[in-house]
């Protein structure tokens, strides 16, 4: 008898811009796991039509695309959602399913893997497969500073769900074909438990620090709150947001909205600014996985002058002004 | 009157985590606890809902016995009444096991529970599946990432932001939410409430026994994933000092990062030559 064909599945996530090149990049890791253990790679694209996702995640890798398009499922559901995927994944036993962890996918995930009996990692950084198709799952954790190995040994689908950015999407080609399974939307589709009242496209806040590529982040090594406020000038320049410690918005230089840091934002930026900051481990344990760290301070013992890649021993304030200065007279679009 | 049940969880205090090497797995008995943020604001919109609407509020908890201190602190922030799973046959549950086990205990110790409040994410783990997969335990309908909650009769209307999207979300009791930590900024414990939560409490320790969990449940039901390794991202930071005065240093940190803050920004920082 031939054996069952090994399957990978990404779930197509596609509400905006952004979700959807989750689950390109997705898409992109799960072929080059697919090679590895001779799997095929599934999309399952549900919802109102979807043609347009049909072709792009073709384009972008898919071997078969599994679509249920019907106009009940116009509005992103999660339960209509669980009720099919519960359904395609329980006859088709699919070996690993990808989810991206965005918003949707984060509270889609668990609850399918529960239905489905199995284990599920979060918000994974690195995924890589054992010839014998064990799924290896980087997660992190306490802010990125640890990082995890985790495996479901006895169940399946393995299930994991992957951070943003994490891979790069494969280059699409429209030349590429994939099997295409329309399937009818189930007779028994259960109501959904949740009405969605209303909805709406939200106005980009202004602080979403925790995406910010760059951010400036400032302590009380600053002197005052007149000090504080330069920084604002610093991350316009730079194209970033601004951060504090707790001891800054305790004394109202900052919003709470900015605070980084074990009791408030974890932020991953490209490269982080630190002014004045000793380095607490409140504080830290929110850098986790800032990328490139410049630190600024009076002490060049102070912890976070350890930490970083560049320490710079200079009172911060005034280092801030300087550095202002010299980027107006230098940047050049 | 509403009866309210919020799961909530002692976190480590430091992220210098003392770790089983051989299970893989945190040694919580080596580290400070504290109440999960998130979860902390579960339990201010527990009490917002009960000044609001009248409420029985039951917390509870699954850990170490120095876990009570967590349930203590939410009695003294006006809770009513705590319950703390704790067995060492529960230890290391992954989220599969852990929301089965808070299931059975709601189950068993709390009749009509309206509403089911979790923090929509811990600190220490951040998987934020534990709140999502306890409503799939007690088939409940549910929402993640509440900022804001309203009730009308059995009708609870949840507000949120979830990917860009602003969603107002409506279900009937019971049911399940998961809170950000957007709003419901937690209150401090007053004096007297602290008084009551040593004095007079309300707390019940149970075990698996208990709460009827056998190790043929936790056969059925227990961990699915394992932790093969923990690891500590490798940091091999050059640590590249600069000193002097501030203008020069200024100058010094532009000139020698240009390409890695350039490329981050799109934009050149080159120094202009002087002509």
């Amino acid at each position: 008898m031939k054996n069952k064909q090994k399957s990978i599945w990404v779930f197509g996530d596609y509400r905006n811009y952004y979700q959807n090149r989750v689950t390109l990049q997705l898409l992109s890791r799960a072929v080059d796991l697919a090679r590895a253990i001779h799997a095929e790679v599934c999309a399952v694209v549900v919802g109102h039509d979807i043609e347009e996702w049909i072709m792009e995640y073709t384009a972008h890798g898919a071997d078969r695309i599994l679509a249920i398009d019907h106009p009940t499922l116009t509005s992103y559901s999660t339960e209509h959602y669980l009720a099919l995927m519960e359904r395609l994944a329980g006859e088709r036993n699919p070996d690993i399913i990808l989810i991206g962890a965005t918003d949707f996918g984060r509270e889609f995930a668990p609850r399918l893997a529960k239905r489905l009996k199995t284990g599920l990692s979060a918000d994974c950084v690195g995924l890589d497969i054992t010839p014998e198709g064990l799924l290896v799952q980087t997660a992190p954790s306490f802010g990125g500073n640890m990082l995890a190995e985790i495996v479901t040994e006895k169940h399946r689908p393995q299930m994991a769900t992957v951070r943003p950015g994490t891979f790069r999407e494969i280059p699409h080609n429209y030349e590429r074909t994939a099997i295409v399974e329309r399937l009818p939307l189930p007779e028994n589709l259960p109501v959904s438990g949740v009405r969605v009242v209303e909805y709406e496209r939200a106005v980009q806040k202004e602080h979403i620090i925790e995406n910010a590529t760059v951010i400036v982040c400032g302590g009380r090594g600053m002197g005052n709150k007149n000090n504080f406020k330069k920084l604002d000038d610093l991350a316009g320049l730079l194209g970033g947001d601004v951060g504090a410690t707790r001891p800054v918005v305790y004394a109202g230089w900052a919003g709470h909205e900015a605070l980084v840091g074990q009791a408030g934002k974890h932020i991953k930026p490209k490269i982080l600014f630190s002014f004045g900051i000793s380095g607490a481990i409140q504080h830290t344990a929110g850098l986790g996985e800032a990328n490139f760290i410049v630190a600024i301070n009076k002490n060049p013992q102070a912890t976070m002058m350890k930490m970083a890649d560049v320490a710079v021993v200079a009172d911060a304030a005034d280092l801030l002004n300087h550095l202002i200065k010299e980027l107006k007279k230098r940047i050049r679009e | 009157m509403l009866n309210i049940v919020v799961c909530i969880k002692q976190v480590p205090m430091v992220t210098e985590l003392p770790w089983d090497e051989k299970t893989g797995t945190l040694r919580r008995d080596l580290a400070a606890g504290m109440m999960n943020p998130a979860c902390k604001h579960a339990v201010e919109a527990a009490l917002q809902l009960k000044k609001k609407y009248g409420a029985a509020i039951t917390v509870l908890t699954m850990g170490p016995p120095a876990a009570e201190e967590v349930l203590r602190e939410a009695l003294a922030m006006g809770a009513n009444r705590g319950i703390l799973i704790c067995d060492r046959m529960l230890a290391g549950s992954d989220t599969y096991a852990t929301s089965f086990i808070l299931a059975e205990a709601i189950k068993k110790e709390v009749s009509g529970c309206d509403l089911i409040l979790c923090g929509a994410y811990t600190s220490d783990s951040e998987t934020a599946q534990v709140g999502p997969q306890l409503a799939e335990e007690l088939h409940l309908p549910a929402a993640a990432y509440a900022e804001n909650l309203e009730i009308t009769g059995r009708t609870l209307r949840v507000r949120r932001l979830v990917d860009h999207f602003r969603e107002t979300l409506e279900m009937e009791f019971p049911a399940l939410v998961t809170v950000s930590m957007e709003r419901y900024e937690p209150r401090y414990a007053s004096f007297d409430g602290l008084n009551r939560a040593f004095i007079e409490t309300d707390i019940a320790i149970l075990n698996a026994a208990d709460l009827g969990i056998t190790a043929a449940h936790l056969e059925a039901h227990g961990s699915r994933t394992r932790v093969r390794r923990v690891f500590i991202r490798k940091t091999q930071k050059e640590n590249v000092i600069i000193t002097g005065a501030a203008a020069n240093a200024a100058g010094e940190l532009l000139d020698r990062y240009q390409r890695t803050i350039g490329a981050v920004i799109g934009k050149s920082i080159e120094a202009k030559k002087k002509s």
